[in-house]
């Protein structure tokens, strides 16, 4: 090796670390540092006058293990990730499916389905509220027209977390059925000719062809709306506030409950570090699979 | 082709069903938000019974203009997400060109920090990134709502992307020409990198155009309130406020994106597609 | 590159010197929050009134910043106090009086008013509205935007269904009759509603107090959710929906419930008399507004907001705070400040200012807010206010939508609510 390639390369040492400094600097500031405080954190008690804080190992996490508004809140995430996902995961590859051709007023469907998606939630959640209050909302006002009782859809606990889904469904099946549409443009149609060609139906085309081309993208947009189902909480600041009786409580809203509420930043730090630990394991698996993907290749 | 041959009128169902099914979907789709135009544009009474005959009004606007300094909050948008793309780029696009571009040590382990952030955002960290910014002095500041996400993993991500692929005779053709490693970048990789600047730029701006919990926390007061704060507390149950100045407001919050997202929706959705393959 | 890198540093900073400008000025300037938690468009009166006291009192400086709902008010206040920019004065919610003396935020007013003029202001205000401000023999919270829930009621809805318009109902058998009579049987009218969303607590002191039994103590250590008489209190609730169903079923929205009044779809509400002007403007048929029915006694729990001044303020600071809120709450502000929103008068002489005698006159039912608060007691306050009430909401809620049985409910909630306060006793 010659000499001055050798400083070039002592020089892109020092060049690389300068560049990625600054950027460096607010991702510690702001996603390291902050994920190691919490941990810390949740192993203090929350100071009062009476006695102030101390370290009580994992006191918090046990307190956390018999707090039923946890488990409630917890088992809403899951329930709230199962309903939202899948549906509108089939809605998406079925909005795809159906602007990729040829359709009369391809452009408008197109925009009406992706609408939602630049939409803030909290001014869905506005315009969702008048739908669903009971007696005087569009749906119970619709459903009495043609002489069915209306429901209290959001003060009932057993509707609540349904309509939370409905309408997040709604907002969300639009984002993605962008990542299939570009899925879509990139599978060849000759594909398609092929099959039709040796007589298969649209269905067996779909099934047997563009489902497992489809894949990956299945799989991208799977994890990562899982991520985004943890993340949302927008909505139940105008509609629930995670009631009745946290019906529709969701982690996140939880840990802004105790932070903010209650100021008890302890145990909101030991909520997060449950919520973190979810989603490390989703990243986990996310890298698991596509990692899987690269090799088919 | 030769299946359409043998059964055109049973196609020609299933596609009539299909379009069908299209519109159906479609308009199932933009009727909360065509809910939304009707209860705004009608005098309250009007808000859950249609009629044709229902009289146009704008004084639901006007009210909520009256009501609370909606233009402010807009300012304050505009504000933000225009310093936060600013941020975003520089920083962003300093960091891809170093992790594109250059070796060096921990390269890869620095890599993999950073990608931590694409799973925790700082909204989750939303206690300790609080104090932080208490810390700083930074809470009520339209600075401090931006500042957790100008380093932003996913920019970056996308950018190094970028970067990698640009190939490398452009690079040495400009370094013949006596450029510096800023001259490579601003002259080649950059320009090179447009679409993507362009479609990281769009899915920034309507994400925090949109973001709602961390400015919620930080903002304080009128002067840095975004409009989804503003928003949400000018609308919220409590208030009790009316359901068609409710719906003009929300209007007024969605309105430009929503009308850039109509003019430009070949772009948006290009971007949204471009910034999703990864 | 750099001009483009350096550009955005000078805007940053530009816009950062934007945001602080004004923090630089010769007068007393006074942060304050503000919550509204019912309709209208109040902040619009509260500015005013705080332009009005700058123009009697150019040398302070006031900026009055509407911060949401009660508990946006409080998050806000607290994080100005750990921020740069903290706020010398507030209007919060009641109840917080013991989260801000617990984090240290807040000064008595004891240790402020100073001449015999400033010590009688302090007492002239009526008693029950004090209650949820004194604690631990110091008074903390001042009223000012203090409401107590009322019972309003469609006189047309009382008169087609055969009832007496004058005379609403005034007590638990009465109510339930009445509203028996007002239901339509297909659902397009339940006879009546009370809001278990938003503050559901609140309402319920009302029926626990009614019943005969206040909630906590008044050192704020000690809850009685359990008591037989707070149980039989769940129990009418919740009777109200499921056994006499003449309100429905399942949790009911605090704040679309004044539009379901105001539709015709619930001949009775009770609400905050903060609704009061609202509900005036808007109902397009004969209402009343009635004190709440009694079962052993009448009883409604006071509401809304106080101010407090907090401990971070320089002596200017807080003179200038004492005199806003001497300003904001003399009588004839009161006076103003009631008839504009429905808020209580807070002192007995704001009834004697021409204003609301006047208005009394002319709209009787401004006045049934004052004539009740001889029967109001504090609403639920305690320590560790904000889990405390977050646990007596649950279990009502849990109550009214069927997943638990009062007792049940209640137990669970008096258990968590003991441990949580076993720190201060």
């Amino acid at each position: 090796m010659r000499p001055d390639s050798v400083r070039a390369n002592t020089l892109h040492h020092v060049y690389g670390w300068l560049l990625l400094m600054p950027a460096a600097i607010l991702l510690i500031a702001f996603t390291h540092y902050p994920t190691v405080a919490t941990l810390i954190n949740s192993l203090f008690s929350k100071g009062n006058i009476v006695r102030p804080s101390r370290f009580i190992g994992l006191g918090n996490y046990e307190a956390m293990l018999d707090d039923p508004i946890f488990w409630k809140a917890f088992g809403n995430n899951i329930w709230f990730a199962a309903g939202t996902i899948p549906t509108s995961m089939i809605l998406a590859i079925a909005m795809a499916l159906l602007v990729n051709r040829a359709l009369p007023g391809r452009g408008f469907l197109r925009m009406a389905y992706f609408t939602p998606t630049i939409l803030p939630m909290i001014a869905v959640a506005n315009i969702w509220l008048f739908f669903y209050t009971p007696e005087i909302g569009l749906i119970d006002q619709i459903l009495e027209t043609v002489g069915l009782q209306g429901k209290n859809w959001l003060g009932d606990p057993d509707t609540v977390l349904g309509a939370l889904i409905v309408m997040t469904i709604w907002k969300e099946a639009g984002f993605f059925m962008i990542f299939y549409l570009a899925a879509l443009q990139n599978i060849s149609p000759e594909l398609n000719d092929a099959a039709r060609l040796e007589g298969a139906s649209r269905w067996t085309y779909f099934r047997r062809v563009l489902f497992p081309l489809l894949m990956p993208t299945t799989l991208f947009v799977a994890i990562n709306a899982l991520l985004n189902s943890f993340k949302l909480v927008d909505h139940l600041f105008i509609l629930t506030k995670g009631g009745p009786d946290n019906a529709s409580n969701l982690l996140l809203y939880y840990i802004f409950e105790s932070a903010f509420s209650f100021l008890d930043a302890t145990y909101a730090a030991t909520l997060t570090m449950v919520l973190l630990a979810l989603l490390a394991i989703l990243a986990i698996g996310q890298f698991v699979i596509l990692d899987k993907r690269i090799h088919y290749r | 082709m030769s299946v359409a041959a043998l059964f055109p009128s049973r196609l020609r169902f299933g596609d009539w069903l299909e379009t069908t099914a299209a519109w159906l979907l479609a308009l199932l789709w933009i009727a909360p938000l065509a809910y939304a135009f009707w209860a705004a544009f009608h005098p309250s009474e009007y808000s859950t019974r249609f009629d044709l005959t229902a009289p146009l009004t704008l004084t639901n606007f006007t009210d909520a203009l009256s009501q609370a300094p909606f233009a402010r909050y807009m300012v304050n948008t505009f504000l933000l997400v225009t310093m936060l793309l600013a941020a975003q780029f520089i920083l962003c696009t300093l960091a891809a060109f170093a992790f594109a571009r250059f070796e060096f040590w921990g390269r890869d382990a620095a890599f993999a920090l950073v990608l931590v952030q694409l799973m925790i955002t700082p909204e989750i960290l939303i206690v300790e990134n609080y104090a932080t910014l208490a810390g700083v002095g930074l809470i009520d500041t339209i600075l401090g709502i931006g500042l957790p996400y100008m380093a932003s993993a996913f920019g970056i991500f996308l950018l190094r992307q970028a970067f990698k692929t640009t190939p490398r005779e452009l690079e040495e053709a400009a370094r013949v020409e006596g450029c510096g490693w800023f001259g490579v970048l601003w002259r080649i990789y950059i320009p090179i990198a447009k679409p993507t600047y362009l479609a990281y730029g769009l899915v920034s701006v309507s994400h925090h155009w949109n973001n709602f919990l961390w400015p919620l926390v930080v903002t304080n007061s009128v002067e840095t309130r975004p409009l989804t704060v503003g928003l949400a507390i000018f609308g919220a149950p409590e208030s009790g406020v009316d359901w068609s100045i409710i719906s003009a407001a929300t209007l007024l919050s969605v309105s430009p994106l929503l009308i850039a997202f109509l003019l430009f929706q070949r772009q948006f959705i290009q971007s949204f597609m471009h910034a999703g393959i990864k | 590159m750099f001009k483009m890198f350096r550009k955005a540093v000078l805007g940053v900073a530009a816009a950062g010197c934007l945001l602080y400008a004004g923090a630089v000025q010769a007068k007393t300037e006074l942060t304050m929050y503000y919550p509204v938690a019912v309709g209208g468009p109040l902040t619009k009166i509260v500015d005013g009134m705080v332009v009005d006291f700058m123009k009697e009192n150019p040398d302070i400086k006031v900026n009055a910043i509407y911060a949401g709902n009660y508990n946006d008010a409080r998050i806000k206040a607290l994080a100005a106090l750990k921020s740069g920019k903290p706020a010398q004065l507030s209007v919060m919610f009641s109840i917080d009086i013991y989260d801000l003396i617990e984090q240290d935020a807040i000064v008595a007013f004891d240790d402020i008013v100073e001449t015999a003029e400033e010590k009688a202001w302090l007492q002239s205000f009526y008693p029950s509205l004090m209650e949820n401000g004194r604690t631990m023999g110091k008074t903390w919270g001042v009223p000012f935007q203090r409401s107590t829930i009322v019972m309003y009621y469609n006189k047309d809805a009382f008169k087609s269904a055969g009832l007496d318009p004058n005379k609403p109902p005034q007590n638990w058998e009465e109510l339930a009759s009445a509203a028996k009579k007002l239901t339509q049987p297909d659902g397009s009218r339940w006879g009546i509603m009370i809001p278990s969303t938003g503050y559901p607590y609140w309402m319920f002191g009302a029926l626990a107090m009614q019943n005969g039994q206040v909630l906590m103590n008044s050192d704020g250590n000690e809850t009685f959710f359990d008591h037989p008489k707070v149980v039989g209190a769940l129990q009418f609730w919740k009777d109200l929906g499921s056994k006499h169903k003449v309100m429905p079923a399942g949790a009911i929205e605090w704040g679309t419930l004044r539009k379901n009044f105001l539709e015709g779809r619930t001949a009775m509400m009770w609400h905050s008399t903060g609704n009061l002007t609202a509900v005036k403007k808007n109902a397009n048929f004969d209402f009343g507004v009635a004190m709440l029915p009694a079962s052993a006694q009448r009883g409604t729990p006071t509401g809304g907001g106080n101010f407090y001044i907090f401990k971070k303020t320089t002596p200017a600071e807080r003179k200038a705070s004492m005199k806003l809120i001497r300003f904001m709450t003399s009588p004839e502000r009161a006076a103003e400040w009631s008839k504009k929103t429905g808020y209580i008068g807070i002192s007995p002489d704001a009834y004697n200012t021409p204003t609301l005698q006047e208005y009394v006159k002319t709209f009787p039912p401004a006045a049934v807010a004052r004539d009740q608060l001889q029967f109001a007691t504090a609403e639920l306050s305690t320590f560790q206010t904000g889990r405390v009430r977050k646990l007596l909401d649950d279990a009502i809620q849990s109550a009214l939508t069927g997943a638990k049985e009062p007792a049940e409910a209640l137990a669970d909630a008096q258990a968590q609510a003991k441990t949580l306060l076993m720190d201060y006793k």
